[in-house]
């Protein structure tokens, strides 16, 4: 079990100190990296490059967004073999939409509970 | 630089020193200084990527450690890493109500940015901050700021791949 920690560990800062280069090179937003990295993610996946690196790292690879990309387009193309045009338009939402209500949840009942603070910078 | 300024101007008289501090200030606005600070180098490069390594790992790690514990009792691995992503998304949006995330968010930078817990804030913070707008147009709205970026690109380079797919039929 730790062994597989430490993968998901290195992995993920791999992947996250490759976000931060790219920051420091370019000025990019949180927005435009977020958006950079799903797509990236989704791509390599197109050509199931993404997937032997969740088999072998486990979360390190599909916790960063990156891994939100490629499950986005597994269930697209799951949803195309299954049940054809439909299916390729409804299947990434269908396997991504866990991770997004529970963002739009919590962020609804965070907002809610607290007030906006303000930033210390 | 500042006190050694103030202590060679101490022996000028005050008109002097109003020049030249006029003439400092001028001197700061000129798209030379822009560009001298532009190129100057960065001594948080190195220190801005250790940490974005450190966290990152970390918040994957502690994703992995969720996994195991579903998969320990006896869930299937595919469902297992869905419940980590999301208890990891609902533990990031608690920690933005709380004000922890942006403070890990300053000197972690990708690392709080680039797990699926980044996303999770870009999608709260808006929403906090916006409230006093209104609780449609200001709350409901701006939650999308970031999140809708990421899902209209998502959801068009998922589909347009799976559309290719059946075409082809690779």
């Amino acid at each position: 079990m730790w062994l597989n920690v430490l993968k998901a560990f290195l992995m993920g800062g791999v992947i996250c100190t490759l976000g931060q280069i790219l920051i420091n090179l370019t000025h990019l937003t949180n927005g435009k990296i977020l958006v950079t990295f799903l797509v990236a993610g989704a791509v390599l996946q197109a050509f199931n490059l993404y997937q032997p690196l969740i088999d072998m790292f486990g979360a390190g690879a599909s916790v960063p967004i990156s891994g939100f990309g490629c499950s986005l387009v597994n269930g697209a193309v799951e949803g195309a073999k299954a049940e054809g045009l439909l299916g390729a338009i409804k299947g990434g939402l269908e396997a991504t939409a866990p991770g997004i209500a529970t963002a739009v949840i919590f962020g609804y009942i965070n907002a809610v509970l607290f007030k906006p603070r303000t930033k210390k910078k | 630089m500042k006190k050694e300024n103030e202590r060679n101007l101490s022996v000028k008289d005050i008109q002097e020193q109003s020049r030249i501090k006029k003439y400092a200030n001028d001197v700061k606005k000129t798209p030379y200084m822009d560009f001298v600070f532009q190129r100057s180098p960065k001594s948080t490069h190195w220190k801005n990527m250790f940490w974005a390594f450190v966290v990152g790992g970390l918040i994957c790690a502690v994703g992995q450690v969720i996994i195991e514990l579903f998969v320990q009792n006896g869930v299937e691995q595919k469902q297992a890493s869905v419940y980590a992503s999301c208890i990891l998304v609902a533990l990031a949006a608690c920690a933005t109500g709380l004000g922890i995330y942006d403070n890990l968010g300053r000197f972690a930078g990708a690392g709080s940015t680039i797990p699926i817990t980044g996303f999770s804030n870009a999608v709260v913070a808006p929403a906090i901050e916006f409230r006093s707008e209104g609780m449609i147009y200001g709350l409901a709205a701006k939650m999308f700021t970031v999140a809708g970026p990421v899902l209209v690109n998502g959801i068009f380079v998922s589909s347009f791949i799976a559309v290719v797919y059946l075409i082809f039929g690779v």
